[in-house]
């Protein structure tokens, strides 16, 4: 076998012991899986009466804000678990063997794929069951869904570098929220971003979090067409006209330069802290 | 016979500290090694090293006819490592934990579940097998530890502190797991805090202190050099304490040790048993009582006390920190 086989191997056996320990303490996933449901309850029916999206009900408008909120926030998960690991005993096991140096970081990203499938899941039983409905085709919905799961997994790679640099649990904890919360919140998930101040505004237009939630909208149906909303303006209805930011006429496109930029960058620094905290 | 672990000049500085300060090292095939020391003495750095965890700052290292530092990935095929905390997954159950790590050594998931069978019977956790690891005894854990570092039948293995945070039980089960590796010619580097241990496994037995070696030599060599048994005597009363000093003093290799407060005189002697005797008779005939009196063999305190002077007691061979920043009784016995 190759080495690149053999990484591979070595990420899946890692993957493998990490999805064990989700069955075994099924509390912590149920806990985690709790929050999505919480928002998006809490949107529809709090927020929900106040938002008004041109042409789409806010409950479906809603949906892949909150999608795009919960994997993001997901990333926590990766950099927690291996901030974990580094603090305990059995990362000396892992470096005496002869194991691939990425296998820790790779196995750990991998089987939080699996934790953000299950999450997706559950929000989208919550979504359907508040009124939520995909309006496109099979392959826009699954093209939407795949998005979302790539950015998580972008995400995740992040998150791998700061638990590599800052190796406690309560830190990463406490700090991803600090970051991960504007991110979210300065951003399209919940409310439209045409309605922000003008420099938030522009931070939110450029902001991945609003394109990958803006690509979603648009895959699964979601989102106000610019006819749509002209068509409304032109009858005498007063809404505000959609952000023609490129990243947001091309959210896709713009979303995906995200997922490579940050995956260029951040898995082989990720590697890298590793092997170093390795020998320090 | 060809050295299977060579060690020279290590040296190892954490900020201001240094954790080695020029150590040598060499363990024939086949053999056992000691490294002996109290706390932050330097071992668990050494064994880093050794494994590949830790590169130096100086010096050079070979294990298994292999550059440490130039191939560490060769180095670890050949080792087998057990921490002094059980580096086990406490989620995983005692089959799922050998099992990857004999994945992770490569061995085929076929290879791998026979080899972790064939471990789980060898140390007696057959019945605990599918049982999560934090439902295990701590002599349990270190167990699965030790099949652990086994997993890839190792050519030399090395195993720091093996028994610490044991209980006396555990310990002797433990060094009897030991011993049979050793028998199977298997090499080893072990850490130890405990003289007894030392002297129970080892051929050979290198006593180090802030990170150098003090002495070295096998275990009736350095016993010859600290003196062999102790006899301790604790005098009723403070007042008899010139008299008991003088009559100890006779029979004793070196000088008698005196603790005041606790009215304890302590001899080094060659003659054991008889010596006792002699001076238990010496105190009667004096009409001197003793609260106690009995005969121990040497600690890894009285080792430090012959060769440096000072107890590892002694708050002044606490300046190095210990060689890692965690906990040192990590494992309770649950």
């Amino acid at each position: 076998m190759s080495e690149l086989t053999w990484a591979a191997a070595d990420g899946y056996a890692v993957a493998r012991r990490n999805l064990i320990k989700i069955k075994r303490v099924p509390e912590l996933l149920i806990w985690i899986l709790m929050s999505p449901i919480m928002f998006v309850l809490l949107f529809v029916y709090v927020f929900g009466g106040a938002i008004d999206i041109p042409g789409v009900s806010y409950r479906e408008w809603l949906i892949a804000g909150i999608f795009a909120q919960t994997v993001v926030f997901g990333s926590t998960f990766t950099g927690a678990g291996l901030a974990e690991d580094m603090e305990k005993g059995i990362i000396d096991r892992f470096r005496s063997l002869p194991m691939s140096r990425s296998a820790v970081i790779v196995g750990r990203t991998a089987s939080d794929i699996v934790y953000n499938v299950l999450s997706i899941t559950i929000m989208s039983l919550t979504g359907l069951l508040v009124g939520w409905r995909i309006h496109t085709s099979v392959p826009e919905a699954a093209a939407g869904f795949l998005l979302l799961l790539a950015f998580s997994y972008a995400f995740s790679w992040i998150m791998a570098w700061v638990a590599m640099k800052i190796p406690s649990v309560e830190v990463i904890n406490n700090a991803s929220f600090m970051v991960i919360m504007p991110l979210t919140f300065i951003s399209n998930a919940f409310v439209p971003l045409e309605t922000f101040p003008a420099p938030l505004q522009v931070f939110a237009e450029w902001n991945p979090v609003s394109s990958v939630t803006q690509a979603a909208r648009d895959l699964f149906g979601n989102a106000p067409t610019a006819e749509s909303v002209a068509q409304l303006q032109a009858s005498g209805v007063d809404v505000f006209t959609l952000s023609d930011a490129w990243s947001l006429t091309h959210p896709v496109a713009y979303t995906l330069l995200w997922i490579v930029g940050i995956l260029v960058v951040f898995v082989p620094l990720s590697v890298r802290a590793y092997r170093h905290s390795a020998t320090k | 016979m060809q050295d299977v672990i060579r060690a020279t000049g290590l040296v190892k500085h954490y900020g201001d500290v240094t954790a080695l300060d020029g150590l040598d090292l060499s363990v024939p095939g086949g053999q056992v090694l000691a490294l002996l020391g109290p706390n932050g003495a330097g071992k668990t750095t050494a064994v880093r090293i050794l494994t590949t965890l830790l590169e130096p700052d100086e010096g050079s290292v070979e294990v298994a006819g292999v550059d440490v530092l130039a191939d560490p990935r060769e180095v670890r095929r050949r080792i087998g490592l057990s921490g002094q905390y059980a580096a086990v997954d406490e989620h995983l159950s005692g089959f799922e934990n050998l099992d990857l790590i004999g994945r992770l050594y490569r061995m085929g998931r076929h290879r791998a579940r026979e080899r972790a069978r064939e471990l789980l019977e060898r140390f007696d956790l057959v019945e605990a097998a599918d049982r999560p690891v934090k439902t295990y005894s701590g002599g349990m854990r270190r167990r699965l530890d030790l099949a652990g570092a086994l997993v890839a039948t190792p050519t030399v293995l090395f195993l720091d502190e093996p028994t610490t945070g044991l209980d006396p039980r555990s310990r002797s089960d433990m060094w009897e797991v030991i011993r049979e590796l050793v028998n199977g010619g298997t090499t080893l580097l072990l850490t130890t805090q405990y003289m007894e241990e030392a002297d129970l496994l080892a051929d050979d037995i290198v006593v180090i202190d802030h990170g150098r070696a003090i002495a070295r030599g096998t275990a009736d060599r350095l016993k010859q050099q600290v003196g062999g048994e102790r006899i301790e005597l604790i005098a009723e009363v403070a007042t008899d304490i010139p008299v008991v000093h003088e009559l100890l003093s006779r029979h004793a290799v070196d000088e008698v040790r005196v603790d005041d407060h606790r009215r304890m005189l302590t001899a080094a002697v060659t003659g054991g048993t008889v010596d006792l005797r002699k001076v238990l008779s010496d105190v009667e005939n004096r009409g001197i009582a003793l609260s106690d009196a009995g005969l121990r063999r040497p600690t890894l305190d009285d080792v430090f006390l012959t060769l440096t002077g000072r107890s590892t007691a002694d708050p002044t061979t606490d300046d190095t920190p210990t060689d890692q920043p965690e906990p040192r009784q990590k494992e309770t016995v649950r």
